[in-house]
């Protein structure tokens, strides 16, 4: 049931609730300084909290990490970071869009949000991971990653802090791949290189 | 689901529809909220495709407002992102403070709390007597709640503290009677007040202002039509004015920003060169 799946990945989206700063500083300092897609991460997280993240990941990646701003231009191989309080979206341009629309499922920014729009754009050119969480959040985005023809990786349940995000994915569809947290880095960096144009085993 | 490229077309359509109808332009909002907005739209009027909202547009009148309504965020607070209103106080009060008479403008003032922020701080700072605010938007149901200053009464409470952050000197229920869950704002603090429609997206030029706050409104558009409404701040601006913005919205990327000079970055507080 794998959607077919041909060229370079331009963009990964992640998306994280409780549990996931400390998975985030431990995956991401792990992607490789020439890593080519544009990274797009959004944490649930209240406003005027993202900033010390950036730091935190700024110390420890070779990637370029900030906080999006409104109309940005998305960079390949540079963190961009959805600052709290605010919707992050993809626009079909490139660039990024910050909203003030309402919480969706309770959070702002909202990773169904930045997943589908995300999805939009890129189509069969983006990778998504669904972290640990304690909501529903991330599961619908997944979907629509998966429908307009990206890939679909998870979290593995039982290695997430809470669990509630994965499955409720999992409930959902059924994703390309199901990661422990040591998986991750190594499979996002073969999928970021150019030369991969197949769903891996 | 749609395909991402029949949907693009549909929604062109759909903004078009309602320019040519009633002359509302949103075909330079920022794209992807606009697009989410107008799914979440469709699907509580129990349509399939946004084109479906086209025959509403073109035939039931009565569909405009809750068209404008799904399209346009409302969501406010009083003495919201009081770091700009403090620096507006501390930076722009003493030369505001040097006219003989004020003109202010608020755009997109949406359901009004905004304007009483403002009125109370510049009330307190002795200012507000001879001050007249302009305060526009194009939702006219925001609007008539503008009007009326009456408010959640729970969210007026939650708003004590940012009063304080944004200056305040007093109690924020010194400045509205409680009744029942509502608060009511005091009609004192709107005497100096005119609302009117205007849409920045259209509309021309607002007479020689002091002073503009247009907050978290260009977050909503594209970079043109940011460039069209910055370009409209400056030209409706007196020479050496403000302008506030949005804390999370940026004169950086565009070239119409070169008009102004920063006076507080992190606040957003500007000033025409
Ligand atoms: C999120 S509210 C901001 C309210 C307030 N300024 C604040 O910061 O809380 C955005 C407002 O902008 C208004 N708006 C949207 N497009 C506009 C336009 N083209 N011209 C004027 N107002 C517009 C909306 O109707 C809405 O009331």
């Amino acid at each position: 049931m794998r959607p077919s799946f041909s060229g370079s990945v331009e963009a990964v989206v992640i998306g994280g609730s409780a549990g996931s700063v400390e998975l985030l500083l431990k995956v991401l300092p792990r992607l490789p300084a020439d890593f080519q897609p544009a990274v797009l991460v959004c944490i649930h997280a209240a406003a005027n909290t993202t900033q010390g993240l950036v730091e935190l990941l700024a110390e420890r990646t070779e990637l370029p990490v900030s906080e999006a701003e409104d109309k940005q231009l998305i960079a390949p191989g540079h963190i961009h970071l959805a600052p709290g309080g605010y919707h992050l979206l993809v626009e079909r341009d490139r660039s990024l869009s910050l909203s003030l629309d309402p919480p969706v499922l309770h959070a702002r920014p909202s990773i169904d949000v930045l997943f589908e729009s995300a999805a939009d754009c890129y189509q069969n050119q983006l990778v998504s991971l669904l972290l640990t969480g304690a909501s529903a959040d991330g599961a619908r985005g997944s979907l629509r990653v998966r429908q307009q023809g990206g890939r679909v990786l998870v979290q593995e349940p039982t290695s997430a802090a809470v669990a509630t995000m994965p499955q409720a994915l999992l409930a959902l569809l059924q994703p390309d791949a199901i990661l422990h947290p040591d998986e991750m880095a190594p499979l996002l960096t073969r999928l970021g290189s150019s030369l991969v144009h197949s769903v891996p085993p | 689901m749609t395909d991402p490229v029949i949907e693009g077309i549909e929604l062109e359509l759909l903004l078009q529809a309602l320019q040519q109808r009633y002359g509302y332009d949103f075909r330079q909002y920022a794209r992807a909220s606009l697009l989410r907005r107008l799914r979440a739209l469709a699907e509580s009027s129990g349509k399939l495709r946004l084109s479906e909202l086209i025959p509403l547009v073109l035939h039931e009148p009565a569909f405009l407002d809750q068209l404008i309504n799904g399209i346009s965020v409302s969501v406010t607070e009083p003495f919201r992102d009081p770091r700009t209103l403090r620096a507006i106080m501390d930076k722009a009060v003493p030369w505001l403070g040097s006219h003989p008479f004020l003109k202010i403008w608020i755009a997109g003032c949406s359901t009004g709390e905004e304007i009483y922020s403002l009125a109370i701080l510049l009330e307190e700072a002795g200012l507000l007597a001879r001050t007249q605010i302009y305060a526009t938007d194009i939702n006219t149901e925001s609007m008539r709640k503008a009007k009326t200053g009456v408010y959640n009464l729970e969210a007026v409470k939650n708003a004590e503290d940012n009063y304080r952050l944004a200056g305040g000197r007093k109690q924020l229920s010194d400045y509205y009677v409680a009744q029942y869950r509502r608060a009511k704002f005091a009609a004192r603090l709107f005497e100096r007040v005119v609302v009117s429609q205007h849409n920045l997206a259209t509309d021309a030029v607002f007479g020689a202002m002091q002073l503009i706050l247009c907050r978290n409104v260009l977050i909503y558009f594209n970079r043109e039509l940011q460039e069209r409404a910055v370009d409209l701040f400056a030209e409706s601006l007196v020479h050496r004015g403000y302008l506030a913005l949005g804390l999370r919205e940026s004169l950086r990327t565009l070239p119409t920003g070169l008009r102004f000079e920063e006076v507080d970055g992190a606040s957003k507080l500007f000033r025409l060169r």
